[in-house]
């Protein structure tokens, strides 16, 4: 049972195994246990930034292509459904019908990147990528009638997921069942569903198909398998998983904005996740999201106490200061691809090439 | 080193039949110009439109002609190549800011001067780096293109960052000189003085590049790697020598193009580089990757369109790069001049 949800690919190491449930028992309980709601949000980031990842990682671990119009699908799909729930109001109909679009949005450009550029080589593509996510961005920031602009919008989500809304009188374990909690298990259970759902595309025929594209091209079209299909259909599934993650967030934030969205800063955190947590490792956005975005969290406050112990450094003072946290992520980016081109999952599973 | 064999072929270029020029892609820039003449509908707007999309053509030339080389030579694409433009403009600032006095002076050759040392102490500051850049980033992942854009996309935020750190997260005004200021007006029509000295230095750039990759022996070597690397190698030449040196230059030439940037800007921030290298990117592919000439031609199509596409249609503009690029390549998948071989 487990190994079929698995899709026949267990962590294959004990400590892997133990890190994912350790992972997914707190993501589980967090709302419970989590005090205040800086702790939920993280979780709840947590949870969506696997998803984003992985789907991700099928395009550049598995297929070894690099995208950067990942983060474009992702507000693609905030978008979509925020801007449907703050026109139509807040209804379930406003929710679908929002996301219907955007995954069709999703859907059609990402076919006609792909087919306009996949053809050619991996280069090309990630240069159209990147011209393409950045007029997508600029032309939401400039549409601002319809998509607020700079500052984003803010709406209202269906009742169900309100923080007013009570689901029971009683609170269980000390904690009312509120619309918040509701929503945060939508996210958990979306997330773990799309995560299942990538595992069994990358462990299936036709993601073997795309790690042999991966390996070499050339063959994988000698025998007789249309590489520009492959890819082409790789980068739909990524987008719209993308797609996905994106609708959920908005649901989470009840804000879209180009920031937190569209910017391209969000396309280096899901880069430098992939990297650090392990490409071509399903596992790896797992580990990787969680340790980053903990450290995002947590991690700067701790930098900006070093960076006031060190005053009397003044230049080690502003390296260390909380918004040089690029930096040092920047720095061991650079060192992974380097020296473990495997991540984390890689060393753990010791497979390491 | 085998010089029999370069010495023959430039001695009697006449003998050897030389590639027929192709027309077609020259000729769109002053077609896409004179054609917009009747649709802008007043002459001053007109040249108002097109000086002003010629400079910032040529600034973005400027930028785009190191990285387009570096990937014909190469092959690589070097995705932190808008860093070293921010570099070239922050390293201007060293010189700039302290020379206030001459750039504040009434006197054109003072403000030029000024100019001039900031454009020398800014290409010297980027050569420095991309030497350090292609030794430590890039030399470890020569053929690997994944691994490639990976670890200059991590070179780049490293880069930027540490912008940050030395010169504080704040923007950094620029100021344009004085004798720079204003524009030149002649009957209806205002130029700006500053565009011209753009549109100068992107042609004297154009035209030392034109010739020496075109009637020098390095150049010769240039070309002849671009075409085909190993043979050149196979011929005795040390062509990682060569690397190195047209990777530096293009280095430096993004130096003078962050420069010229950022005096046009006349605000600098660390992220500037960032954001025209999706510019950059358009331009190359438009003018077909590694080729130089395809490049100035792309870079100039492409700002005079937005330029045009800004005064005709507002709403255009932020899709003019975009719509203009999925054109061309409809027209020539390759690029205006595809390189052999890609």
């Amino acid at each position: 049972m487990l190994r079929t949800m698995l899709s026949d690919d267990p962590p294959r190491s004990r400590l892997l195994a133990a890190l994912l449930i350790v992972i997914l028992v707190s993501l589980a309980i967090a709302p419970f246990v989590a005090s205040g709601a800086r702790a939920l949000n993280t979780a709840a980031t947590i949870c969506v930034f696997i998803v984003l990842v992985a789907s991700y990682d099928l395009l550049l671990g598995y297929t070894g292509i690099v995208s950067f119009a990942h983060t474009m699908f992702y507000g693609i799909g905030a978008y979509g459904v925020g801007l449907a729930l703050a026109t139509m109001g807040p209804s379930w109909w406003a929710v679908f019908a929002g996301l219907a679009t955007a995954l069709l949005v999703a859907l059609v450009l990402a076919l006609a990147i792909g087919l306009l550029s996949l053809r050619v080589r991996a280069l090309f593509f990630a240069m159209i990528t990147l011209a393409v996510a950045s007029a997508f961005s600029v032309l939401a920031s400039q549409l601002s009638d319809f998509t607020g602009g700079e500052d984003g919008k803010t709406f209202a989500v269906p009742r169900l997921l309100t923080p007013a809304y009570r689901l029971l009188e009683a609170d269980i374990l000390g904690r009312g069942i509120d619309g918040r909690l509701i929503t945060y298990y939508l996210i958990f259970f979306c997330s773990i569903g799309l995560f299942l759902l990538l595992l069994r595309v990358v462990n299936s025929h036709f993601g073997r198909v795309l790690l042999a594209i991966r390996e070499n091209d050339f063959r994988a079209e000698a025998l007789g398998y249309r590489t520009v299909v492959y890819r082409t259909l790789a980068n739909c599934i990524a987008a719209l998983v993308a797609t996905l993650a994106g609708a959920l967030m908005a649901l989470w934030l009840r804000y879209v904005g180009p920031k937190t969205f569209l910017s391209f800063e969000v396309m280096t955190d899901i880069l430098l996740i992939v990297v650090i947590g392990g490409m071509g490792r399903m596992y790896g956005a797992v580990v990787g999201a969680t340790l980053f975005i903990l450290a995002q969290n947590y991690l700067q406050s701790g930098m900006a106490r070093a960076s006031d112990a060190l005053s009397a450094a003044p230049f080690l003072a502003k390296a260390l200061h909380p918004d040089r946290w690029m930096l040092w992520m920047g720095l061991l980016f650079i060192a992974c691809v380097y020296f473990v081109p495997t991540g984390i999952v890689g060393k753990l599973r010791g497979t390491g090439k | 080193m085998n010089d029999d064999v370069v010495s023959a072929a430039s001695t009697s270029p006449e003998e050897l039949p030389g590639a027929a020029l192709d027309i077609a892609p020259l000729l769109l820039v002053p077609v896409v110009a004179i054609a917009m003449l009747p649709l802008v509908g007043s002459f001053p707007a007109w040249i108002t439109l097109t000086v002003a999309g010629l400079a910032m053509g040529m600034m973005i030339f400027i930028m785009a002609s190191g990285l387009t080389l570096v990937f014909g030579l190469m092959d690589v694409l070097n995705f932190g190549h808008g860093a070293f433009v921010a570099v070239g403009a922050y390293a201007a600032t060293l010189v700039l800011l302290p020379l206030s006095d001459w750039t504040s002076a009434d006197s054109l050759a003072l403000n030029l001067s000024a100019v001039a040392l900031a454009i020398v102490a800014a290409m010297v500051a980027t050569g420095i780096v991309g030497w350090v850049f292609e030794r430590l980033i890039i030399r470890p992942v020569y053929g690997q293109h994944l691994r490639q854009i990976l670890i200059t996309m991590g070179g780049a935020i490293v880069i930027e960052q540490l912008l940050s750190v030395i010169w504080g997260p704040d923007q950094i005004p620029l100021p344009l000189p004085q004798g720079l200021r204003g524009a030149i007006v002649m009957g209806d029509v205002a130029i700006e003085k500053y565009r011209l000295l753009a549109v100068a230095v992107g042609v004297a750039v154009f035209a030392v590049m034109f010739l020496v990759l075109n009637r020098t022996r390095i150049g010769l070597l240039i070309r002849a790697g671009v075409e085909n690397g190993p043979m050149v190698e196979a011929l005795g030449y040390r062509i990682r020598r060569l690397f190195v040196g047209v990777f530096v230059a293009g280095s430096a030439l993004a130096g003078l193009g962050g420069v010229l940037w950022g005096l046009y800007r006349e605000m600098l921030t660390a992220s500037m580089g960032g954001e025209i290298v999706v510019m950059v990117f358009i331009v190359i592919i438009i003018g077909g990757l590694g080729s130089v000439g395809g490049c100035f031609l792309g870079a100039l199509l492409t700002a005079l369109v937005a330029n045009y596409a800004g005064f005709l249609v507002p709403k255009l503009a932020l899709a003019s790069d975009i719509l203009l690029m999925v054109g061309i390549l409809l027209w020539r998948p390759a690029g205006l001049y595809a390189v052999a071989r890609r």
